[in-house]
């Protein structure tokens, strides 16, 4: 059993080496971005170790550097990260039964890339429990994390239009290549377009607000979409 | 002292959106519409997520072929579509990408 156990973490954390190579260059311009803002090392990385949310952590540490106050950092920081509620929602029936000990890590150290890793895994295999290849996936992400925060600690100070290089642009590719293969059918790419267009309109909204009201429009409409498509499909097959 | 407090912060409510709702839901069944709902969120959030940045890159909108971030991610969005091969996406697009800045084209 330790071994099944064993396997199931690796492979966790072997599915999720393409997701690493997209985060290297978004944690070195994280580490890098935070200090020219004004952060200690050890802030920056104490922000990494604690927090653990890219996109987050990116915002604050560009909040930051326009000095604004802890109260709206902290805000944006819970708007950004709502959607991790709609993963947890996601992945919360395949974690059923499980024990605080196994809940409480998993939960802390969850982020767009594992979820999209082991939701694939839970789709293919809805029966069985995943909880150690879902650890497996979450600890290569924070260990690279760290590593990578470092590094963008280091070279901040060599290199100093580092943030000009839009490394941020690696996140955007990598959130493509999650996004892409799971357009399949007609109601997802409703979803996305819709999600989109939301989000376009309603980006100036305060505190990433729009990010939200985006992505339950996006939702919404993916859903309508498919009752819609299985409305036809089964007047299809009555009147064949 | 200020960032120590602020990192706190971001802690506790990182954690309060991603903890609570995977305890909650691990100990009732979800009826099963919400569940089918609940198959569209990834590609929701991450679509809204991107498109602004892909768009706006600097804010404002941007649709010519200077800006590398539009044109990187239409190769990025081909490639993947293509090959359904998520590495080779994440190549292929930081590759674009690079080029375009280094090249100054973007």
């Amino acid at each position: 059993m330790a071994t099944l156990n064993k396997r199931e973490f690796l492979h966790g954390a072997r599915d999720t080496l393409p997701m690493i190579v997209g985060a290297i260059p978004f944690g070195i311009l994280f580490g890098a971005l935070a200090t020219a803002a004004g952060l200690s090392v050890y802030a920056t990385m104490g922000m990494s170790l604690f927090v653990f949310a890219g996109s987050s952590q990116f915002v604050a540490a560009t909040l930051i550097g326009q000095g604004v106050g802890v109260a709206v950092i902290v805000i944006t920081t819970f708007f950004v990260n709502l959607r991790h509620a709609l993963y947890s929602a996601s992945l919360g029936g395949s974690f059923r039964g499980l024990k605080q000990k196994w809940l409480i890590p998993l939960g802390f150290l969850l982020t767009d890339e594992t979820y999209a890793v082991v939701i694939k895994r839970v789709n293919e295999s809805p029966d069985k429990q995943h909880h150690w290849y879902c650890l497996g996936s979450s600890v290569a992400m924070y260990i690279n994390w760290q590593v990578c925060t470092m590094i963008g600690i280091m070279a901040g100070g060599a290199l100093e239009n580092m943030a000009d290089w839009g490394l941020e642009f690696a996140m955007i590719v990598t959130f493509i290549g999650i996004v892409v293969p799971l357009i399949v059918r007609m109601p997802m790419l409703v979803a996305a377009l819709v999600a989109i267009t939301v989000a376009l309109l309603a980006r100036d909204m305060a505190h990433n607000f729009g990010l939200i009201v985006a992505s339950v429009a996006g939702v919404i409409a993916g859903c309508i979409a498919e009752l819609f498509v299985d409305r036809q499909q089964s007047q299809a097959t009555h009147s064949s | 002292m200020k960032n120590a407090l602020l990192i706190f912060l971001m802690m506790v409510v990182t954690f309060g959106v991603r903890y609570p709702v995977l305890a909650l839901v691990g100990r009732y069944e979800l009826p099963a519409p919400l569940v089918r709902a609940l198959r569209f969120v990834p590609v929701a959030v991450l679509s809204a997520l991107c498109a602004p940045m892909i768009l706006l890159p600097d804010g404002t909108w941007d649709l010519s072929l200077a800006n590398a971030h539009l044109v990187a991610s239409v190769v990025s969005i081909v490639v993947a579509w293509k090959s359904r091969h998520l590495l080779l996406t994440i190549v292929a697009g930081l590759l674009v990408f690079a080029l375009l800045r280094i090249s100054g084209l973007g």
